[in-house]
């Protein structure tokens, strides 16, 4: 008769994803691209700032775009138009995420050569992405005025594993009870290293120093900008 | 969470585990699970059931779970705590100046196969 045996196993569940990640971004460092994973909400003003930020960047690096989408092709069409930056769009087929395989195959096939710089858009969900190593070189993160300065203790893993925080929409808020001091001592409990930049992409607000911040990233990894 | 894209990577390094031992099929696997991983236990094993007849050596695996209880330390008052009941706040001290030590574990622990040698 045969019996049970137990194969001890013993691993993260999340090992190969970060194993995977972690060989896409020394590819990326060999290759002198940065990548920037950008996260946020549905709606809270990324493509748009995104665009401006690219158009800022554009004359000093070569700077690429992937979108991640359930279906739609839009975001990727709305920075293409608005910067004329090569643009990818990553439909995921539904999933609440986008991981470092998924990643690096897209970078696979968008080509990464001779770029500085790319961006990746993320899925507008501020919980799966954040369990998920991409293989970007920073993770950075929108929070938009109209979403609340309460969001960083509803989403405290997503606030947590940012390196760069932008509070959008500056320009709205007037019209919502948003507390930049609450917002901020908010994020604080949860992440001390954290940049802080509020920003407007209507009025420019920020947008300077928020130029600034990618482009020491850049730095670091290509050795110019 | 995202049950059904972990259940992916389960069902990868079981697949794995067993093509390197050798193993026709699998009875069971046992993941350990803290309890402030965010992770719905129910989804995981209905997600786990639907995905395992993917593979011919996980048709009829048996998903185990074990739950691993989260603790926090207190950096005011050097205490743990139980996190789940008090969250960030020390129950000794009241400070905020807390840390999760364990709990938030997602492993996959060990699988179960016959043993016919």
């Amino acid at each position: 008769m045969s019996e049970v045996k137990v194969i001890e196993i013993h691993e993260n569940v999340f090992k190969a994803n970060d194993e995977a990640a972690d060989r896409l971004r020394k590819n990326l460092t060999s290759k002198k691209v940065c990548m920037i994973n950008v996260m946020s909400s549905p709606g809270s003003g990324k493509t748009t700032a995104l665009s401006k930020l690219i158009n800022m960047l554009k004359t000093e690096l070569n700077v690429g775009v992937m979108d991640v989408d359930i279906k739609t092709s839009m975001d990727a069409q709305k920075v293409a138009d608005a910067t004329g930056v090569r643009s990818l769009q990553i439909h995921n087929g539904g999933l609440c995420h986008i991981d470092a395989e998924m990643t690096e195959k897209a970078i696979e096939q968008f080509g990464v050569d001779g770029l500085d710089l790319v961006f990746i858009e993320n899925i507008g969900n501020l919980v799966c992405p954040a369990e998920f190593d991409t293989g970007a070189h920073k993770n950075i993160m929108f929070l938009s005025v109209p979403e609340g300065d309460d969001k960083p203790l509803k989403y405290p893993l997503m606030f947590s594993v940012c390196d760069l925080i932008i509070i959008s929409k500056m320009d709205t808020k007037d019209f919502f009870d948003f507390d930049l001091e609450k917002a901020t001592k908010n994020i604080r409990k949860l992440n001390k290293k954290a940049t802080i930049i509020p920003i407007s992409a209507k009025t420019g607000e920020g947008m300077e120093e928020l130029a600034k911040w990618v482009k020491a990233e850049v730095k670091e990894i290509s050795g110019r900008a | 969470m995202h049950e059904l894209g972990v259940t992916f990577y389960i069902l990868k390094d079981v697949k794995k585990v067993a093509e390197e031992n050798d193993v026709k099929k699998v009875n069971y696997v046992t993941v350990e699970i803290g309890e402030v991983s965010t992770v719905i236990h129910d989804q995981l094993i209905d997600c786990w059931n639907w995905a395992r007849k993917k593979e011919e050596v996980t048709k009829e695996t048996e998903m185990r779970i074990e739950t691993l209880e989260a603790v926090t330390y207190c950096e005011d008052c050097k205490g743990e705590y139980r996190t789940v009941e008090y969250g960030k706040t020390c129950p000794y001290c009241g400070s905020e100046h807390t840390y999760l030590l364990r709990g938030n574990e997602f492993n996959i622990k060990e699988i179960g196969v016959d043993d016919d040698t």
